[in-house]
Formats: C-alpha cells, structure tokens, sequence
C-alpha cells in the first residue's frame, strides 16, 4: 500500500478495527451474560450505545475542525469537518434502526417518544442531515468551505443545549447506562462494552481516513488531469513524479 | 451602535413603505389559525393544544419573514456597502436581528389576538402579562438564530428551500421551552405560575447563540 495515496497508519488502523470487532463481537455472544430484565435483546445495548457515543463524539469533533478551518483557512480542516460529519450521520442512522429495534423489543414499540436521549438523536440527525443541502448549494470553494464550518460550529454547541432540552421535558425512563447503573454494572457487561466502544472508535477512524485519503487522491487525479490538459509536458513531469517518489507528497496546483 | 440603529431604522422604513414580510407573516398566521381550526375540528383550544398551535403557527410564520430579512442586501448590493462602510460587520447581525424581534412582535401583536378571539373562551387576560413575557423571550431566541441562519442561507443557491430545513431542528428547544411556558397560561383554569427553569432555557439559549453568531458573522461577510 501506498503512503501518499492511502495516508499513514491506515493499515494498521484498519487492521486493529478488525481485530477489535471480532473481539467485540466475541464477547458480546460468547462472555457477556445475558441481562435479567430485558434478556437477550440487551445485548444489542453493546452496538447501539458504542454507536450513538462515537457519531455524537464525531459531530463534536467536527465542530473542532470547523474552528481550526475558520482559524487557519487550510481546505485540510473543512474536508475534516465534512467528513466526520458524513460519518457520523451514517453511524447515525444506525443508531437510530438500532435504537428502534430495542425500543421493539424491550417496550413493544418502534418509537417511544418519552424517552429523551432516542428524541434528542434524532433532532440532532435532523439538523446534521441538513449539511448537505447546504453544502452543495455554494460553488466557490472557500465560501463552501467557510460556510460549512460556519454550520459545523453552530450544530456541535447545539447538541448539548437540544439535549439539555429534551432531557428537561421528558420522563425519565430510558436506561442511563453510564451515569445511574453504570456502577452496578457487571464486570463482564462493562469490559464487553468498553471494548465495544473502542472498536466502533477505531471503525469510525479507519472510515474517516478512508474517505479523507479518496477524496485526496481525487483531487490529485483532478489536478493531474487539469495540468496533462493545459502542459502536457509539465503534467507528465508531475505523473512520474507522482509514480515514482510515492511516499513524497507531491504539491499539486489547483 | 449608531450604526445598528440606522440600519434598523432602514429596514423598518423599508417594511413601513413596501410591507413586504409582516403583513405576509400576519395572514399567514391567521389562515393557519382557520386551518388548525377545520384540521382539528375545534372551536375552542386549551392548555397544550393552545399553546402547540399558537406555538407552531408563530414558528412557521417567522419562517417567512426570516427568508426575506436579507433579501434587499443580497439584491441591491446592501452587503458590499457594510462591507466597505467603516463599521464593525456585526453591526448587521444586530440589526437584522432587532429588526426581525420588532417583525415578531408585530406579527404577534396581530396573530396572538387572532388566536384569543377564535380559540380562548376564558381567562386569556388573567395570563396576558405572563405570556407577553413568555413571547418576548422566545422571539429573542427567534431573532437571534433566525438572523445567523438567514445570512448563511441567503448566500447559497436554495435559500428558500434551505432555511426552514436549517432554523426547524434548531429551534426545537426553543419550541419546547416556549410551548411548555405557556401550556399552564392557557389551561383552564389559568395556572400563573410560570416554570422558572423554562424561561432559563429561552435566556441561555438566547445567549449561548446570540455569542456564537457573534462569533461567526465576520466570516459569514468576507466577500
């Protein structure tokens, strides 16, 4: 594999992915005992929680570098911003039929609405998929860029406010793992879930770096392609350069 | 602040001689107070039936306006001359942002007694004073996220379509405190104690955007 094409540590990172979620999965099936209240089902808690955690993480982080595009102007940030974004909504939709199915499952409905932490997701989804309107509708660049940030900022301090809000209106019957039975939960059940939880991390990572490395290469490609159209010469000079020197970065012109 | 004044005093001059966003925002209430009316089949609203639809039908109706508040700047070149005008750029978010509170408050003057006479049947004027503050309070959260979202939207290319999807999902706390303020003052009988923990989220929320589109509004403005 190659450096500059595919960005560093992606292997490694993918690899530990792997290793991770079957390790996750294992002990999900084979070590987690099954609950006493809800049984089985419970279990889909070790890929639902693990979900929600690493996509509302990710919708902060985005935030994050929205801040540092704002701050530096370095196209770098935006396209980080916009990727976690993408990830995140894509964890997020599985956070939300995951969520559906236990809802079914332990309370006979697909949808409860008195359960604040599900309803404060999907507000948060309902914002976060309007990105992409948003987005595509600028053409230039930098006001993309800009204005996206702009919106990344915006949407990561409303998640804490929405679920303040949400939180206050509701009853309070969805299972705060982490805050209220976090401390009385088994050994067994908090090992699987930590694991779990750093697995799905490492799977958002390596999605992340994916994206971020194909989107890279294709503006390489684009580039390539724009300088072999307008210099031949020169063009060909970059592709060999490009072929030949694979672990140097080769600064392209836009 | 000079200069948010004599921009506010422009937009208001604007909106007096042309009438271009409350009058709209006005009909446009009362209409979907009749079709509440026939939808619901109700003559008569009560407690969080009120206050969801006075709640929704205000929301909805600020939509309108909030799609027009940067329309001339876009038009007419208004942009370019806060831009080179000697003035701090947030002077616009400012007005625009008081301009678009004094919007809803005009629209309410007209909608909120619309809503008393077709659906409230006893004790409105028992919980007026509380729900004028309860109002004022949630247009300033309005104002102050309707005025950041409406200078990103009109920017881009489906400005129209792209406001209502941006400000709906983040208007939903405000949503929720200010329908939840107002449920006890439309119940009947009318209870006037008022949750203090719901006026806490319209202020906060109120601030916490109002500094963030502080924050952000130069870099919405660069060219």
């Amino acid at each position: 594999m190659d450096d500059t094409l595919f960005g560093k540590g992606l292997r490694a990172l993918a690899i530990a992915s792997v290793l991770l979620l079957g390790a996750a999965i294992a002990l999900v099936f084979f070590y987690a005992p099954n609950d006493a209240d809800q049984g089985f089902i419970q279990k889909i808690f070790y890929v639902h929680v693990p979900l929600a955690i690493v996509a509302l993480v990710g919708f902060v982080v985005a935030a994050g570098f929205g801040i540092a595009h704002l701050r530096s102007r370095e196209q770098k940030w935006d396209q980080a911003s916009y990727v976690t974004i993408h990830m995140s909504i894509i964890f997020g939709v599985a956070v939300l039929v995951t969520g559906s199915i236990w809802a079914k499952g332990s309370w006979g409905k697909w949808w409860v609405w008195d359960e604040p932490t599900l309803v404060s997701f999907l507000i948060v989804f309902l914002l976060y998929v309007t990105y992409y309107p948003l987005r595509y509708s600028i053409e230039d660049r930098d006001r993309r860029a800009r204005y996206s940030s702009a919106f990344a900022i915006t949407a990561g301090a409303f998640v804490p406010v929405n679920f303040i809000a949400v939180r206050l209106s509701e009853s309070l019957i969805h299972p705060r793992v982490l805050s209220t039975t976090g401390g009385h939960m088994p050994g067994e059940m908090r090992l699987t879930f930590i694991v779990s939880l750093v697995a799905m991390a490492l799977l958002y990572a390596t999605l992340v770096k994916v994206e971020l490395a194909s989107k890279h290469a294709r503006m390489q490609l684009r580039a390539l392609r724009r300088a072999l159209e307008d210099e031949p010469a020169e063009g060909a000079a970059m592709a060999t350069a490009l072929a030949t020197v694979p672990a140097r970065p080769v600064s392209v012109p836009d | 602040m000079s200069a948010i004044a004599a921009i506010v005093r422009k937009d208001l001059r604007v909106e007096l001689r042309t009438g271009e966003s409350v009058p709209a925002m006005a009909i446009f209430a009362v209409t979907t107070f009749v079709i509440f009316h026939f939808s619901l089949e109700r003559d008569s609203l009560e407690g969080e039936l009120a206050s969801g639809v006075l709640w929704v039908t205000l929301l909805f109706a600020a939509v309108l306006g909030i799609n027009r508040l940067f329309v001339a700047e876009r038009e007419q070149g208004g942009f370019d001359g806060i831009l080179l005008a000697p003035i701090e750029r947030t002077a616009l978010l400012a007005a625009k942002a008081a301009a678009l509170f004094i919007y809803l408050v005009a629209l309410e003057l007209i909608a909120v007694p619309a809503f008393a006479i077709f659906f409230i049947r006893s004790g409105f004027w028992d919980a007026l004073p509380l729900l004028i503050a309860v109002l004022a309070l949630s247009d300033a959260a309005i104002a102050v996220i309707g005025a950041l979202l409406a200078s990103i939207a009109v920017n881009t290319r489906a400005r129209d379509l792209l406001l209502p999807l941006l400000l709906l999902p983040l208007a939903v706390p405000v949503m929720i405190a200010a329908s939840e303020a107002t449920k006890p003052l439309l119940s009947v009988p009318v209870d006037s104690s008022i949750a203090g923990k719901w006026i806490l989220v319209l202020a906060l929320y109120a601030v916490i955007f109002g500094l963030l589109a502080y924050a952000l509004f130069d870099f919405l403005m660069e060219d």
